[in-house]
């Protein structure tokens, strides 16, 4: 008989990490349906190839530390670190960039650490941040939305992805790039001039983070997380920009909405700043540490060099998580706050 | 201290069981900053080596007449004038290799490998073990920082012994060998984060053949027969 180790708590709820990665994977669906509207099918055929990827890299893994592969894959945490990372790469990427991304994600970033449970960075986005900083050209050749653009189709897709030699995109600067490289033009000058701006943020993209906040609103009243974490980010990005708002100077970052609503913020604060693995543990902790990735996020957006922050705030704040629990510990029952000091 | 020294086990330790830069490591900020390319780390590693060597030798021949109370700070001033010498050595005739290793030149003196080595062996030996020590820790230094270069370069860059010309004169300008045509160059490799993922892999390999040959010995070692009696155990083996 196989004697599995298995990460305390060894108390059995009725959410297993099956039912948890599957109603994280359901929650994802709007956000991809959206995404699919605006950007063609490009998402959809990076979720595809990046899934086989990672199981076929998770599975290669397990084997080699001498794990039986169907019982870790079958909580379809690999499936939603792929899902994660392939929504937040640009569609019509090449294959190996998923390639690569991936092994980075499951073998770096999750195996060599012990696998799910022990792993203290966030395996997607460790996945995002080596292909950000080794391939600055592919990662930032988002194409135009729908209605600022060709959308190409399904063939396009496939030809993207298996033989990007021959495929001949469009691609544009992303809302968050206009709006860190602009310094001359006002808000709202800037807004009718380029055709990506929406009406609160960027045009498609305001869509798919609301679609994503739906999304984590559906996960948080199935109680897959508390709300802490994800509403202190919120919060603390809404602020950040309030503050750096200066009604709409050439200099000015941005609203709060705009920042709400563009980039990976939904995806960010329902999907990756919630993992239960990588985030501080106690209520107290993870309002802190979702308000500091909040701090972080705006910090990078605006005065950083990368197309968006999400990925290398959740990243710092993950080596952070420790230290905060450790300060943050709650008393436990029976004891008063006093003691022990 | 012995008279006779056992060159033999001083090899293994510099090169194997006591590698400086996997075993130790001592040394890391040279081996993370300039191994992006086989030729940075052959240019730190000959430095390296004969700063070694230089400094072993001197060492040992000072041992008895330094007290115990000012060694170190005579030992990083000798290993100070070694460094010295040798930088403007690579100033005269690699000026352009210099300029690339920049402040990882000088900062040879606060490498722990050679302090180290200074305190630990240079100390209590006679010159020649000092010296050859010196160049065996100096060797098993540099072939991990060139291998190191080379996983950077080809994984890195998609080719191998780019710009040796730096180092070997104009007739090494030609032994560059792209490996893969129209690579994507994978930045990371080349970054710091980089240099840590790949020291992390070989230590890990060593660590994989270490395990190996252990198993190996322990499959040749006599298997108690069924049924012997054990030592000061009452009962049977079963």
């Amino acid at each position: 008989m196989a004697l599995m180790r298995i990460t305390s708590p060894h108390a059995h709820g009725p959410m297993s990490t099956t039912r948890v990665m599957q109603n994280v994977l359901l929650a994802l669906i709007p956000g991809v349906i959206v995404l699919t509207h605006f950007f063609g099918f490009g998402t959809l055929v990076n979720i595809i190839w990046g899934c086989a990827l990672a199981v076929a890299f998770e599975t290669l893994a397990l084997l080699l530390r001498g794990r039986p592969p169907l019982f870790y894959l079958k909580d379809l945490s690999a499936i939603v670190t792929a899902t994660l990372l392939c929504i937040a790469l640009p569609p019509y990427s090449p294959w190996w960039l998923i390639a690569v991304g991936i092994a980075s994600a499951i073998l770096i970033a999750k195996h060599f650490y012990g696998g799910l449970g022990y792993n203290p960075f966030n395996p997607a986005m460790v996945g995002y941040v080596v292909l950000l900083i080794s391939f600055p050209l592919q990662m930032t050749a988002w194409s135009p939305p729908r209605g600022a653009g060709e959308v190409p189709g399904l063939i396009e897709a496939l030809q993207a992805l298996f033989v990007p030699a021959s495929f001949d995109g469009i691609t544009m600067a992303t809302p968050l790039d206009i709006l860190r490289q602009n310094n001359s033009l006002l808000i709202k000058d800037l807004w009718q001039q380029t055709p990506q701006f929406g009406r609160w943020g960027g045009m498609g993209w305001e869509w798919a983070n609301i679609a994503f906040l739906a999304g984590g609103v559906w996960l948080l009243y199935q109680r897959i997380f508390t709300w802490h974490a994800p509403v202190a980010m919120l919060v603390s990005l809404g602020l950040m920009a309030s503050l750096f708002y200066d009604g709409g100077s050439s200099a000015s970052g941005g609203s709060p909405l705009f920042h709400w609503l563009s980039g990976a913020t939904m995806l960010g604060a329902f999907f990756i700043v919630t993992d239960p693995v990588t985030s501080a543990v106690s209520l107290r902790g993870r309002l802190i540490y979702g308000a500091l990735i909040g701090v972080l996020v705006y910090l990078i957006r605006v005065w950083g060099n990368y197309p968006d922050a999400v990925a290398f705030a959740v990243l710092i704040m993950n080596f952070a998580a420790p230290f905060i629990d450790y300060y943050t510990q709650p008393t436990s029952y029976g004891h008063s706050s006093e003691e022990g000091k | 201290m012995s008279q006779t020294t056992n060159y033999r086990e001083l090899s293994l330790n510099g090169m194997w069981k006591n590698n400086p830069a996997i075993v130790q490591l001592l040394g890391l900020c040279p081996l993370l900053a300039v191994t992006g390319s086989v030729v940075n780390a052959m240019g730190l590693a000959s430095a390296t080596m004969l700063v070694l060597i230089c400094s072993n030798a001197s060492v040992s021949l000072v041992r008895n007449i330094v007290s115990d109370a000012v060694r170190l700070p005579v030992f990083v001033m000798i290993i100070a004038a070694a460094v010295s010498c040798i930088e403007l050595l690579m100033q005269a005739f690699t000026y352009e290799l210099y300029q690339i290793l920049g402040i990882f030149l000088p900062l040879i003196t606060t490498n722990c490998v050679i302090l180290g080595r200074a305190d630990a062996f240079a100390s209590k030996n006679a010159l020649a073990p000092a010296m050859y020590d010196g160049f065996i820790m100096g060797a098993g230094f540099g072939v991990i920082l060139v291998l190191l270069g080379a996983l950077r370069e080809i994984i890195g860059t998609g080719a191998l012994f780019a710009n040796m010309d730096l180092l070997f004169g104009p007739a090494a300008a030609s032994w560059k060998i792209v490996l893969i045509d129209g690579y994507q160059s994978f930045l990371l490799a080349i970054l710091p984060p980089g240099a840590f993922i790949f020291t992390g892999l070989l230590i890990a390999g060593k660590n994989l053949i270490d395990a190996g040959i252990k198993r190996r010995q322990d499959a040749l070692k006599e298997k108690p027969v069924k049924g012997s009696k054990r030592v000061r155990v009452t009962g049977h083996i079963s």
